[in-house]
């Protein structure tokens, strides 16, 4: 097998320098065929997704939107040691540690805890590498398959505490289910 | 000349103005459409429904953008460029047959702004100014790439001009008359053109892509060779002129391929609906044909400008002097050996 023959594309085509016939050369005929295959393409279904009405379907194992986990009374996990941030390859993640009060133990797992925490959604990059610094279990990337929701304000892609920590109601449900098992 | 009279031709011109910036205006809308849809995608969707307000965003757009000057010494003539080209694409729609007579308040109304007898010739002449908007504007950019582009555009346009006028000719043989009316109605009598004179019709046809400067044959304004062509230098609304005026000549050019070739507002059956309906519902529904026939030649630039690529500038005069204007020459000659022979 000669050098000329080989194709690792399975691609390859031959160039082809033969003659034009009398029916190419004047054009209307090639032209009219061009119009046919556009024309088609005017009635074909649309692949464009109109983003914030539709979205695209993700992966079953897709795992996206951060939460910041609470123990199984309830309590804040994130002791604000900021090892998150320090593996964030994005940079994408910022937080403020303050000192536990005596009436907040309720509240928060340790004596420490994130006074401000905020992930910047435009500069996530959803690699999980935050979740797995995390010594303590408080942070996870969610199957909840919900993306980021769009906006015209850079601020609105900052998403603080408010959004992150995981509702109580569901931090309850979680309790409950666990000690019926 | 009564005050009638002076009211009723303002108001077609007013109407005839506003029709053609209308057209122009939604045919910057609709070639992105169509190019969307040609292409499997959606197109602009987000400014009203459908996009429908898109070009007055983009209007507002280029009426706030910066107003720029080149370092040039030709300022006047750089203000012209753009003026020429956009009053030479709205002037031609004067003479352009929108419909047959409506009786208003018991007067015969004529719907066509003015009904010279050498509407065509006024046309060709109209048509030739409108390479010196491109020329003037292009030679006061002080810019190579925008001359370079000019000089192609007239060169193109010249060349083309000739072709397009020798297939006129045949047409004319057989009207006997300049006016475009006096077509129209021939037509509707005798059939429309494009069943008589194939031949000129796709001469025409051809040769109204290269007068308009629509692709295949945009050599004035290819991106890849010479920036933005004539317009580099420009911004703001007398870059917006100059789109628009392409958008109104391509309007205006479609609207004459109609009346020419495709009987201008005559449907079957116009004789039928005049005498049972009444001439004003004729009228109405021969002005609704005609833009019909408007819309679907806008179309058909549009379509063909998402078909086929851009010809090599030797192509393109290839075409036009040795194909064209020999094949309308024959053309001519058949007309006359056909019209001695059958008359």
């Amino acid at each position: 097998m000669s050098i000329q023959q080989i194709s690792l594309s399975v691609r390859k085509m031959e160039v082809s320098n033969k003659e034009m016939t009398f029916l190419e050369r004047i054009y209307v005929w090639t032209i009219l065929k061009g119009l046919w295959t556009t024309i088609q393409h005017l009635f074909r279904r649309k692949v464009t997704i109109k983003y914030p009405e539709e979205v695209r379907e993700m992966s079953p194992i897709a795992r996206l939107q951060h939460m910041l986990m609470r123990d199984d009374q309830g309590r804040e996990r994130c002791t604000a040691c900021g090892l998150c941030a320090l593996s964030c390859p994005a940079e994408a993640i910022t937080m403020k540690a303050a000192e536990r009060k005596a009436d907040e133990k309720h509240l928060y797992r340790e004596e420490k805890y994130a006074e401000i925490y905020e992930i910047n959604m435009l500069r996530c990059i959803f690699c999980g590498l935050c979740e797995e610094a995390c010594p303590k279990e408080a942070i996870y990337l969610t199957t909840s398959k919900k993306i980021v929701k769009s906006g015209y304000e850079r601020e609105e892609f900052i998403y603080g505490k408010d959004k992150l920590v995981m509702p109580l109601d569901m931090a309850i449900k979680n309790t409950q289910t666990n000690t019926v098992n | 000349m009564d005050s009638a009279f002076i009211i009723e031709k303002s108001v077609i011109i007013f109407v005839v103005f506003a029709l053609t910036m209308l057209m122009a205006m939604y045919s910057t809308w609709a070639e992105r459409k169509v190019a969307a849809f040609l292409q499997d995608r959606v197109g602009p969707n987000r400014a009203g429904w459908g996009g429908l307000l898109q070009p007055l965003a983009d209007g507002a757009k280029l009426f706030t953008k910066e107003e720029f000057f080149p370092n040039t010494p030709n300022r006047f003539l750089f203000i012209l460029g753009p003026a020429i080209a956009m009053s030479t694409a709205l002037i031609t729609s004067a003479v352009i047959p929108w419909g047959d007579k409506i009786n208003v308040f018991g007067r015969d109304v004529l719907l066509q702004a003015t009904d010279i007898d050498v509407s065509i010739l006024y046309i060709f002449g109209v048509l030739s100014i409108g390479v010196y908007g491109i020329m003037i504007g292009a030679w006061a950019s002080n810019n190579k790439y925008s001359l370079m582009s000019a000089v192609r555009a007239s060169s193109q346009m010249i060349s083309y001009e000739v072709a397009m006028g020798l297939a006129m000719i045949s047409i004319l043989m057989m009207s006997g008359s300049l006016s475009l009316k006096d077509i129209t109605v021939m037509q509707a009598n005798d059939g429309w053109n494009i069943f008589y004179q194939p031949l000129a019709f796709l001469i025409f046809l051809i040769c109204s892509f290269a007068e308009t400067n629509r692709t295949p044959f945009d050599l004035a304004e290819c991106e890849s060779e010479l920036i933005g062509g004539y317009h580099t230098e420009y911004s703001s609304m007398k870059m917006g002129f100059y789109l628009f005026a392409e958008y109104a000549n391509m309007f205006i050019s479609s609207t004459i391929l109609a009346i020419v070739f495709l009987g201008g507002y005559h449907f079957p059956g116009m004789a039928w609906v005049n005498e049972n309906w009444g001439i004003n519902i004729g009228a109405l529904l021969g002005f609704i044909t005609l833009f019909a026939k408007i819309c679907f030649f806008i179309f058909f630039y549009m379509w063909v400008r998402w078909t086929i690529p851009r010809f090599r500038y030797d192509q393109l005069m290839h075409l036009g002097w040795k194909i064209l204007i020999p094949l309308a020459v024959i053309n001519i000659i058949i007309t006359g050996i056909v019209m001695v022979l059958f008359n």
